[in-house]
């Protein structure tokens, strides 16, 4: 009995031992950053490590890759909320959801099914030809853009298009580089001291900035010729994986193309013209052949109406 | 005697697994979007079985496509989650003067509410009283459920492929 509870205290200790040593970098590591949190909160960090901190973060290189989702969502809900000022919300309930329903299906088979706060839909009341994404997935049609649709799979078209957008974060590549670098090197320069008034400033200056650009490019410039490429390209991925056809996309830019007016504020400053868009998309999914609408489909897609 | 040895043995073995599972656990993400579903396929037609917090950490136990199986540490649940919600980054959620200064260094930190935040958002809006977010955030309401989605794949006879799905 006592060599069996002395073999036992000798496991015992084995055991503590093994776990000891096999935790002991995560228990260091813990210790350590106590250490440095103390540290720095009793002023060890000076105004040299600051500029120190401030340098190597402007050293590595920094893009737009660099923010993170949580940031690019509230990049996109200014972005939206100067979009729905602009435009004016189209308050149909039942318009609404099914633009929802259809859209979060289609982001689904996207290649960024998921972002901070999720993929939505909403028409604007607008007969301007026009369609936004700002970043991380709020996406807005107008009315003049949903009469360009006359089936289901050409409404997808539409909606998948602004997903590849979402998708590439192209909307975050228009953000002029000094306000992504201000941004980023003012949230370095945070934990070195107290958030100053003028760090703030700087960094509220570099979301105005971001904002600013943003809205620019999606609303009066339009984005480069190889992104909107880019963005049929994968639309069109995403139509097959869901199941429409990717001739949805050909035959809404055919109506786009008889309803555009030369010159107008819309799809018609932003984009490339219909005819050479089609032309890119055909030389992936081939010849225009005719969409096959089950009725169920169609009937569905009939809750837009006249809108 | 033997019940005694093999109470201890048993004790060695829990206190080994417990050291083997916290070095095993280096496959560590954090979830990188504010709720992150966890599923019992690698679909997202696959049910919902658990529903983590944006920064949870999980442990990575196979990898399908774009899907990654987890397991929340220190529990039995376990799931499929879409790899666009994970990021191997460790998410600091109230960061402190270390981790700043470490995120600033290195790729390994990534922190919570720093950056472009809610009070970042009020600051604009206190200065843009003219927008109206109103709308903003009635359109993050528009969240549509696991099963009308499939009932709307289902009678638009759509045909998801099991990949991406």
């Amino acid at each position: 009995m006592s060599l069996a509870f002395k073999s036992g205290i000798l496991f015992l200790f084995i055991a503590l031992y093994l776990l000891i040593v096999l935790s002991g970098c995560k228990t260091m590591e813990v210790i350590t950053n106590i250490g440095t949190t103390i540290g720095v909160a009793t002023g060890t960090i000076d105004q040299a490590r600051a500029e120190s901190i401030k340098k190597s973060s402007m050293a590595v290189a920094r893009s737009f890759r660099d923010i993170t989702p949580e940031q690019e969502y509230y990049i996109g809900r200014t972005v939206g909320a100067v979009i729905v000022n602009r435009y004016k919300p189209y308050n149909n309930p039942e318009a609404n959801r099914y633009l929802n329903l259809l859209g979060q299906t289609l982001a689904r088979a996207s290649d960024l099914p998921e972002t901070f706060g999720g993929y939505h839909f909403l028409i604007l009341d607008s007969d301007e030809i026009n369609a936004f994404a700002a970043a991380g997935g709020l996406i807005f049609v107008t009315r003049g853009m949903l009469g360009n649709c006359r089936n289901e799979d050409a409404l997808a078209a539409v909606l998948a298009h602004e997903i590849a957008h979402v998708q590439f974060r192209h909307g975050l590549q228009a953000i002029k580089k000094a306000s992504i670098t201000t941004a980023l090197t003012t949230l370095a320069l945070e934990g070195a001291k107290t958030f100053s008034g003028q760090d703030f400033a700087n960094l509220m200056g570099a979301f105005e900035g971001s904002i600013a650009d943003i809205t620019a490019t999606m609303i009066n410039n339009g984005y480069s010729r190889a992104f909107e490429q880019q963005a049929d390209q994968a639309a069109a991925t995403i139509l097959q994986r869901v199941g429409y056809d990717p001739n949805g996309l050909v035959d809404m830019l055919r109506v786009m193309q008889n309803r555009l007016k030369p010159g107008g504020f819309d799809f018609a400053k932003t984009h490339p013209a219909p005819a050479s868009r089609i032309e890119d998309i055909q030389k992936s999914i081939g010849p225009y052949r005719v969409i096959n609408k089950p009725a169920s489909r169609q009937s569905r897609f009939m809750v837009l109406g006249d809108i | 005697m033997n019940k005694c040895y093999t109470a201890f043995f048993t004790f060695v073995f829990i206190c080994l697994a417990a050291a083997a599972s916290i070095a095993a656990a280096n496959n560590l993400m954090s979830i990188q979007v504010k709720k992150g579903h966890l599923r019992t396929a690698p679909s997202f037609l696959g049910k919902i079985i658990a529903t983590l917090d944006y920064g949870d950490r999980v442990d990575v136990i196979e990898e399908k496509n774009t899907w990654f199986r987890v397991r929340v540490p220190a529990t039995v649940t376990s799931g499929w989650i879409h790899a666009t919600a994970l990021t191997s980054k460790k998410i600091v959620l109230s960061a402190g003067a270390a981790d700043v200064d470490q995120a600033a260094t290195s790729d390994e930190l990534a922190l919570a509410g720093k950056g472009f935040n809610k009070q970042v958002e009020g600051e604009f809006r206190a200065k843009n009283r003219y927008l109206d977010y109103t709308w903003i955030d009635k359109m993050e309401g528009f969240v549509m459920s696991q099963a009308r989605i499939e009932q709307f794949i289902k009678y638009g006879d759509l045909s998801p492929r099991g990949g991406h799905e």
